[in-house]
């Protein structure tokens, strides 16, 4: 009896209880965090069914003419939710839609922004990081998020930038740069000029552990001289809506030189990559979230790049 | 036993090994597919204490999952293939190991595209096979089974790196061997001109104490991006260790180092 209550319960809770993002944008939250700026915040997370892969951080510039978005989501339907959340707030074009890198929380929307026409901008390396890696996360994420995927389309960028660039949209410029391999082979950062707004992707993980998709070593020295870009606040690809700037990347650059330190010692000792996951940086655990989904993941790849240094 | 009775023992113990790992997917096992394609269909033992699989409970990085065979007896391990069941080319690599070798566990790097059984399968001097199981959960996240850094693994191509370890007992030694090379798998295509890159992977890996081999590696490209193996063995006395690698384009690598003391 019980059971047959709870069948007939349970479409019933799936209809008046919609995902978080709800394709009308009702539920989706665009903050206007600086003038013309909107940021929508991720939930930190492992991307679900349940969330629609709705994990990372997203924004949007609004210029005299133009928009420019920064990172589309998860899912079609996050990236669907997000479009017409914008278009709340503004019937301008959306001219270019940057992909601050390949991971799929920040391209499975792409597919939603394809009929503004928008031109889809990347780091010079993204069109081959989606040809590796494309196929794989698409069939990965349907065993994950189940439906929650239908409709996800790979979409490469047909803009692409080698080292900088400057997107004009009207009365407002975007400056983009892009950098060397660092959390992952093609990240890209976009500064709004006027408000010094820095979009960093995940270039910053504020409470998420970070996630070293790319190089260690690289990791660290872009967060080097990321901190020397001049910006009032900045948008981190995981965390907190927006965080002060470059204060917000000292637990980061913490957490990277522990893991680099730890490493070294590590591999000195004659360790294996398969006991060091289990020992380095452990102190860190208490910092960060998701810690146990991701810190032994770049133990270990952090292992295979370091112990190639010295003779 | 009759023939029939030992290929219905086999199918028995398959069906034993295969479902001693548990399996998440409702797919259908690959491993007797596999037994008939990379075994040619012959009797697989139980592992027997001949051979056992250390595999991490999950791939934590889909591109660099650690896979180590060991061997209770070494004098009577002829051969040895790790063999990931649900990869698109599961043989990771075959290893034949010299006579007087004495490897008693080899270490190497696997790329694990989804949730799989793994199977280390030794074959003894008799000509037995015998094989261990694991199962590995498949990496979360943004993991994928591919370079991290594809411009920087081309550059480095060919370089080599020798370790050597102070080995667990005594009379015994054991090192590491690092090839730098991308491993690309082919199956990456362009997302705007759908070109697929073309495959290009070491296939084979020959390890040398002096003139005696230590082991040589036949692979695919199931194994990690710059192939890194690390194994004890028996020394012979001899002042060098030697490495000749080749990849499926026709590259040669080669290396030789004086064997160095435990570091």
């Amino acid at each position: 009896m019980l059971r047959y209550f709870a069948a007939l319960i349970a479409p019933l809770a799936a209809f008046f209880c919609p995902g978080p993002a709800a394709a009308d944008g009702a539920g989706f939250a665009l903050t206007e965090i600086a003038p013309g700026v909107y940021a929508h915040q991720g939930e930190i997370s492992l991307m679900t069914r349940e969330n629609l892969g709705a994990i990372a951080n997203l924004g949007a510039i609004v210029g005299d003419e133009a928009v420019a978005v920064i990172d589309t989501g998860g899912s079609l339907a996050q990236g669907e939710a997000f479009l017409a959340a914008l278009r709340e707030k503004t019937q301008k074009p959306i001219r270019y839609v940057i992909n601050t890198h390949a991971h799929p929380d920040h391209v499975f929307g792409n597919g939603a922004f394809v009929e503004t026409g928008a031109i889809f901008v990347g780091h010079k390396n993204l069109p081959r990081a989606l040809g590796v890696r494309g196929a794989h996360y698409l069939a990965a994420f349907r065993q994950i998020m189940g439906d929650a995927l239908d409709g996800v389309t790979i979409v490469a960028p047909t803009l692409t930038v080698a080292d900088s660039a400057t997107l004009d949209l009207g009365g407002r410029e975007i400056a983009l740069r892009a950098w060397r391999t660092a959390h992952s082979e093609a990240d890209l950062t976009a500064l709004d000029a006027k408000t010094g707004t820095l979009f960093a992707g995940d270039l910053l993980f504020l409470r998420h552990v970070p996630v070293v998709d790319g190089s260690l070593l690289g990791f660290l020295d872009v967060a080097d001289r990321l901190a020397g870009v001049k910006a009032e606040r900045v948008v981190p690809g995981h965390g907190p809506l927006v965080a002060p700037w470059p204060k917000a990347l000292d637990d980061e650059r913490a957490y990277l030189t522990r893991l680099t330190a730890g490493l070294r010692a590590a591999i000195k000792n004659g360790e294996s990559v398969k006991d060091a996951a289990q020992t380095v940086g452990a102190e860190e655990r208490g910092k960060w979230s998701l810690f146990d989904d991701y810190h032994a993941r770049n133990v270990t790849a952090g292992f295979a790049e370091l112990e190639w240094e010295g003779p | 036993m009759s023939r029939t009775r030992a290929a219905r023992a086999a199918i028995l113990l398959a069906a034993v090994l295969a479902s001693s790992a548990r399996a998440e997917t409702s797919a259908p096992d690959p491993w007797p597919g596999l037994v008939t394609d990379i075994f040619q269909g012959r009797e697989i033992a139980s592992a027997d204490g001949i051979v056992s699989l250390d595999a991490p409970k999950r791939a934590e990085d889909a591109a660099i999952a650690p896979m180590t065979l060991r061997f209770a007896d070494p004098a009577k391990v002829k051969a040895a293939t790790l063999v990931i069941d649900q990869n698109p080319m599961p043989m990771a690599a075959r290893f034949t190991f010299g006579e007087k070798a004495g490897v008693d566990f080899i270490e190497t790097r696997v790329r694990v595209n989804s949730y799989t059984n793994v199977h280390a399968a030794a074959e003894t001097r008799d000509g037995r096979l015998h094989a261990d199981v694991k199962f590995v959960k498949a990496s979360g996240g943004c993991s994928a089974p591919a370079g991290k850094d594809p411009d920087e693994a081309l550059a480095n191509m060919g370089k080599m790196k020798y370790r050597a370890f102070k080995a667990a007992a005594a009379g015994r030694r054991e090192a590491q061997i690092m090839i730098r090379h991308p491993n690309n798998s082919g199956l990456q295509m362009d997302p705007i001109t759908h070109a697929y890159t073309p495959a290009h992977y070491v296939d084979s890996v020959e390890v040398w104490q002096g003139d005696e081999l230590i082991f040589r590696m036949e692979g695919g490209i199931s194994l990690s991006e710059d192939p890194n193996f690390r194994f004890s063995y028996a020394p012979n006395g001899a002042k060098t260790m030697r490495v000749v690698a080749h990849d499926n384009k026709g590259g040669v690598y080669t290396g030789e180092w004086p064997i160095a003391d435990a570091s």
